[in-house]
């Protein structure tokens, strides 16, 4: 491929691994390198951050993250787009601004802000999950639209090293600089929907080079333990080649990349983002060398006019419990000490869920025919409840089981955790006003 | 004869809210055509009984020998709030494959 820009993907979550992205900066001759850390509860758990003390509300790993990649995209001239400015970019591109002063490295960071949308909602508007009016959850305390490259490119344009974003649309981090780089209009969108393919390929990250993949024996995937982190080199039509670093562990082939083009995607003929409705059902994956992928054939269609927003509410507090029997006939303990905790905490929960793990916690059952004796077991007993108190009884009731329940009850553990819950509403765009701000050290 | 769709195809799950995203994916374009035939949103819906509650519907990719399954009031209330374990429905994929198909 002639001219290409390449992007890589150092991040495919909040908590992912830090090595493959130091890995992509420092060998992968990258333009661009995209971070994606923000998911829908992510957000909302930065707004809570920042409502406690305006100077967080960013990242939590951001420091760390940037801390061994300053050094490297500074020496190799990578720029970095990421959403790891979550509730509060402009605060976490003073972090950033600062960790570059302590190691002596001059660089600006462009804070793209506009996504908080809370002031802006009408408590009458219909949630798109229930169809109810907001204003049934109770308060909420975040809400953040869903940006796209429209927002993004200023951010691009003013040269910065960094874009911190917050709330983006995750395949809009490999866009943004596709549409920056050849300059491609906003309207364009068959370029839009194969950028956007690009971008919903990498933003798992090692979801594409065997992460959430690898079956032993069935499909396997050398040297998972280094699992490498993908990137992709763009040509100016959207056409686009995926390949790792040589040397890192993983693969990349047509399976892997054809689950991960699938991969929560409601309808494959109209993937809708704030840039594009993208028609996925023409794309072609070829495995053109070991470890190598082409792909192109996305189709694209007009953007959507909303944009979409995630909100966030307080949801009480979600109790748990859990302790393991073994042995002959430990699948009846576990059931009888099930019974009697349901027993002792009857009417005091609007739900309360029983798991026997190892038998029936993920499908309820086993899901094909035949009798399983599993040699242990665990119970696991959760329940929700707006009081936190209340939730805490549960595991209460879990540990009470060593003294007050079947034989051989061990490993008791319990938690107490705030929910938080997510849902979805539409925002005409005319009520988003992105702004970009650089700081620079 | 049967056979379990592990045998024949990979399966990723994905999640949005209260839906399950369920990729089905052929290892042989040839098999292709036969999990069309046998993997309906019918069948995939007995399949997943008292799992998936609502309504599936499908969506055919030929090209890349894949079915896409939705799957409806699927996760609990929904992944932010499901008392689940897996609350993101992320084994549903595993779940898929166990289906057992006429050959």
């Amino acid at each position: 491929m002639a001219d290409t820009v390449r992007i890589g993907c150092g991040a495919g979550f909040q908590g992912d691994r830090l090595e493959p992205a130091l890995i992509l900066a420092g060998q992968g001759e990258l333009d661009y390198l995209m971070l994606e850390c923000l998911g829908e509860r992510t957000v909302a758990l930065a707004q809570l951050r920042k409502l406690h003390d305006a100077k967080h509300g960013y990242d939590p790993l951001l420091e760390r993250r940037m801390r061994g990649l300053l050094p490297l995209i500074k020496k190799n001239g990578v720029r970095v787009v990421t959403n790891m400015g979550a509730a509060n970019p402009r605060a976490g591109a003073e972090a950033i601004v600062a960790l570059a002063r302590e190691l002596g490295i001059k660089l600006r960071v462009a804070a793209l802000t506009g996504d908080d949308v809370l002031d802006a909602l009408d408590p009458a508007q219909e949630m798109l999950e229930t169809g109810e009016p907001l204003s049934s959850i109770g308060a909420l305390f975040s809400a953040n639209a869903y940006l796209g490259v429209e927002a993004m490119l200023p951010a691009l344009e003013s040269g910065a090293d960094i874009v911190l974003t917050g709330r983006v649309a995750d395949p809009s981090l490999a866009l943004a600089p596709l549409a920056h780089h050849y300059g491609w209009k906003l309207d364009d969108a068959e370029r839009m929907a194969r950028g956007t393919v690009v971008g919903h390929l990498l933003e798992c990250a090692g979801q594409l080079t065997g992460g959430y993949y690898a079956d032993p024996g069935k499909k396997d995937v050398p040297g998972m333990a280094a699992l490498g982190f993908p990137f992709a080199d763009v040509d100016g039509d959207g056409n686009a080649r995926f390949s790792k670093v040589t040397g890192t562990g993983g693969t990349i082939n047509r399976m892997t990349a054809t689950e991960q083009l699938l991969y929560e995607v409601t309808d494959p003929a109209a993937y809708l983002t704030p840039d594009v409705t993208a028609d996925f059902t023409g794309v072609e994956i070829a495995e053109t060398a070991p470890d190598t992928i082409t792909v192109k054939g996305a189709r694209g269609r007009r953007r959507p006019d909303a944009l979409k927003v995630s909100v966030g509410y307080h949801a009480g507090y979600i109790g748990e419990g859990e302790i393991s029997y073994g042995g002959e006939n430990c699948r009846a303990r576990a059931e009888l000490a099930g019974e009697i905790v349901a027993e002792r905490l009857r009417g005091q929960f609007q739900e309360l869920r029983v798991d026997i793990l190892g038998l029936s916690s993920l499908h309820t059952r086993p899901m094909s025919p035949g009798d399983y004796r599993p040699y242990e077991v665990r119970l696991r007993v959760a329940g929700r409840s707006a009081d936190r108190d209340m939730a805490a009884r549960i595991g209460e009731e879990i540990e009470a089981l060593w003294t007050n329940g079947p034989a051989g009850g061990g490993g008791a553990r319990k938690s107490t955790q705030e929910q938080i819950g997510i849902l979805s509403c539409l925002l005409p765009r005319e009520k988003v006003h992105p702004q970009v701000t650089v700081f620079e050290s | 004869m049967k056979r379990k769709l592990y045998e024949l195809a990979h399966a990723r799950a994905g999640d949005k809210g209260n839906t399950t995203i369920l990729s089905l994916i052929a290892y042989r374009p040839d098999d292709f055509p036969l999990l069309r035939d046998r993997v309906t949103p019918e069948a995939l819906k007995r399949h997943f009984a008292g799992i998936i509650k609502g309504e599936v519907t499908r969506h055919e990719l030929p090209g890349l020998g894949a079915l896409q399954f939705v799957g409806h009031n699927a996760l609990g209330g929904g992944v932010t709030t499901s008392l689940a374990v897996d609350a993101h429905g992320k084994s549903l994929s595993s779940a898929l494959l166990e289906m057992e198909i006429d050959v």
